[in-house]
């Protein structure tokens, strides 16, 4: 069984009227996931044009359809909100794809997941896949295929890159999960690597991080404490990216000398994990790691 | 977004944290004639550009009121170097001269997002003046922390545990208490990201002062701040970053000499590592978003072009929602449109990318087109050194 999402998710989408929610949410049909619910306040009781009901709430659209997770393509000045919604109405993942949260906003949301049933992903992230049965979020489809290895990633391009090197080399995946490249995020590698743990379905894992904070070093500890014997495979984008630059992502930022990709790479390999030297090598590095075992 | 010194100050000022007299100018005249106010007898003259390090790079000075001219001429003008602005260091066309103080100990305060609890933590530490990097991986028992529960303020209690561990008495106390609580309502009224004042003095009357300040916003959350986007001072911003953000694209102009284009920022990153692993330099970061079309792709030529260092650009796009039969009609377009005097490096992969190689390699415009990103990485490189 994957992880996150599997046969029984049925999803909800925040945002449906908006350009990138309609377009995403066909894109989503398309590829088999169970879509059963849009929500756009003030427009409850209207249907979008794949025929899927539209609610003013995420409570009433839950309790007319059974939806149990959500997808958020709220703008970013709402988004956080959309996100208490969604926790209030006790989803159980809840995927925000809305890029330039204010960081401030996204404190309250920690606080809020904390003791609750939700699990969160994102924001800023492509989302979250299990090939074969569904993707909540807005990665392409096709170049995944079903199998056995977990990628985890805070970056959205680089991580389809990855599953591509995989695919090409006929290594499938079991669940792919964009984090997202934000400061403050719902679920973190650690977070995640313990779904991966107790996962029948997953052998492996593809851990992709960069610059700023400390949630790899954090992952590397967690791995060699928690005696995590699945294969994991990193790679740490941001080697040549100058201190007190904000690389794009807001949490992509060498700052007060901290959180730089050579002291993530280091201790990532000083608990025994293959770290890749260039992003080109992740699908074959994997296949060694998964033949070495 | 960061501000100059002299704005935050202002903050600081209007919010309660207390500063030392003083005024920002733009020119000599308005140093002499302002110093003349203030009716003291030993006056500091700052540089103000958007980096640290100001004083050891020669960029304060401390004068009598009869050298104020001479200091002011001097710094205003000049380029000045330290260590957070490059060799190529920046010009100086602000100046902040204030009131020295009658300095009895140097303190450090600050707050920032702590990333590992999802909170802000406001730090104190009795190493003021000193370089705070260095004391936090040297002597992290000297930095004192608190974090602010989410959704509330920093408590009055917390103000006065730090201002305890700072060794502060008596009035000391209050007054720092009061700094403290004001702070926290600048860092959290304006949606910072980090506010340093470094350093913090305690004077031999027992006031606090923050002589520096430094503010940096959370650019995420500006578009509730229409008044901080005012003091936004573009001659501290490289010009062809300002540009690209017109175009919504994400520059970062670089030292190297091998431009890219790529889809989205971990993938842009990732490009310039395996650039520089393939014995190049990149000379950018370019993330064009999600919209690789060919308004895009013209705009981040032009860009890219526009650093002279530039021999030889690599597009690197993985098309998920975008086609790679669009990027590359883009390309074809940007290309036949712009004079591009370099070797252009292609690497198109994802959706459509099949069709999307074959409208390059039948385009009579020349490109280098890559099969992969170690392909690709490693032909721009060798034609950036003029090899084919």
């Amino acid at each position: 069984m994957s992880i996150l999402l599997n046969e029984d998710t049925r999803l909800i989408v925040q945002g449906i009227t908006g350009k990138e929610g309609a377009f995403h949410t066909r894109q989503m049909l398309e590829y088999g996931t169970k879509v059963v619910a849009g929500v756009t306040p003030g427009k409850g009781g209207q249907t979008d044009d794949n025929g899927l009901p539209i609610f003013d709430t995420v409570q009433a659209a839950a309790d007319a359809t059974g939806g149990n997770s959500s997808v958020i393509f709220v703008p970013p000045a709402f988004a956080a909100d959309a996100v208490l919604e969604a926790i209030a109405a006790r989803m159980k993942l809840v995927v925000c794809i809305s890029e330039g949260i204010p960081t401030a906003d996204m404190v309250p949301v920690k606080l809020a997941l904390n003791g609750s049933e939700t699990r969160m992903i994102g924001p800023n992230c492509p989302g979250v896949i299990t090939p074969g049965v569904g993707k909540i979020g807005i990665m392409p489809g096709f170049i995944h295929r079903p199998g056995h290895v977990g990628v985890i990633s805070r970056s959205g391009t680089l991580t389809y890159e990855a599953v591509h090197q995989l695919t090409e080399r006929g290594i499938g995946q079991s669940t792919c999960i964009g984090i997202g490249g934000d400061p403050i995020i719902g679920s973190n590698f650690i977070d995640l690597l313990k779904l991966y743990k107790d996962d029948d379905q997953t052998e492996g894992v593809v851990l992709i991080g960069e610059i700023g904070g400390s949630a790899e070093e954090e992952a590397a500890n967690w791995i060699v404490e928690n005696n995590f014997t699945k294969p994991v495979v990193a790679f740490i984008a941001g080697q040549t990216a100058p201190p007190g630059r904000r690389m794009g992502h807001a949490g992509a930022i060498i700052s007060g000398g901290k959180g730089t990709a050579a002291d993530k790479m280091a201790a990532l390999k000083a608990v025994g994990i293959a770290v890749c030297e260039t992003p080109a090598v992740i699908g074959e590095t994997m296949e060694k790691a998964l033949a070495a075992r | 977004m960061k501000i100059h010194e002299y704005q935050g100050k202002a903050l600081f000022r209007a919010a309660g944290v207390p500063v030392p007299k003083g005024f920002p100018a733009f020119s000599v005249k308005e140093c002499v004639e302002g110093a003349a106010k203030l009716q003291t007898n030993k006056i500091v003259v700052k540089a103000q550009i958007h980096a640290g390090g100001r004083g050891k790079g020669g960029g304060v000075k401390i004068v009598s009121p009869a050298n104020v001219q001479e200091a002011a001429e001097a710094l205003l003008g000049m380029t000045l170097v330290t260590h957070q602005t490059g060799p190529e260091g920046k010009l100086v066309q602000r100046l902040l001269v204030e009131e020295a103080s009658d300095i009895a100990r140097e303190l450090y305060a600050g707050i920032v997002l702590d990333r590992s609890t999802s909170q802000f933590a406001f730090m104190v530490s009795t190493e003021g003046g000193m370089e705070i990097e260095k004391v936090a991986s040297e002597t992290p028992e000297k930095i004192i922390k608190e974090w602010i529960t989410p959704g509330q303020d920093l408590k009055v209690y917390q103000a006065r545990k730090l201002a305890f561990s700072l060794g502060l008495t008596g009035v000391q106390v209050k007054y720092a208490v009061k700094t403290f609580m004001a702070l926290w309502q600048v860092f959290k009224q304006y949606d910072c990201s980090l506010i340093e004042i470094n350093p913090l003095v305690v004077t031999r009357s027992d006031e606090i002062i923050a002589l520096d300040s430094k503010i940096n916003f959370d650019d995420n959350a500006l578009f509730r701040h229409p008044d901080i986007l005012e003091l936004r001072d573009l001659s501290e911003e490289e010009t062809s970053e300002i540009e690209a953000s017109r175009y919504h694209l994400n520059y970062i102009k670089l030292e190297g000499d091998v431009g890219c284009m790529v889809n989205g920022a971990g993938l842009a990153m990732a490009t310039m590592d395996i650039i520089k692993h393939c014995g190049g330099e990149p000379a950018n970061f370019l993330d064009v978003g999600g919209v690789a079309n060919a308004e895009t792709v013209a705009h981040g030529f032009n860009i890219i072009l526009s650093d002279k260092n530039v021999k030889a650009i690599l597009i690197n796009i993985f098309g998920g929602i975008v086609r790679c039969d669009r990027v590359a009609q883009g390309v074809i377009d940007a290309m036949g449109q712009l004079k591009v005097n370099v070797p252009v490096v292609v690497r198109l992969e994802g959706t459509n990318a099949v069709q999307a190689g074959e409208m390059l390699e039948n385009s009579p415009l020349e490109f280098i087109v890559a099969k992969n990103l170690e392909d690709a990485a490693e032909k721009v490189v060798l034609a950036s050194k003029g090899g084919k």
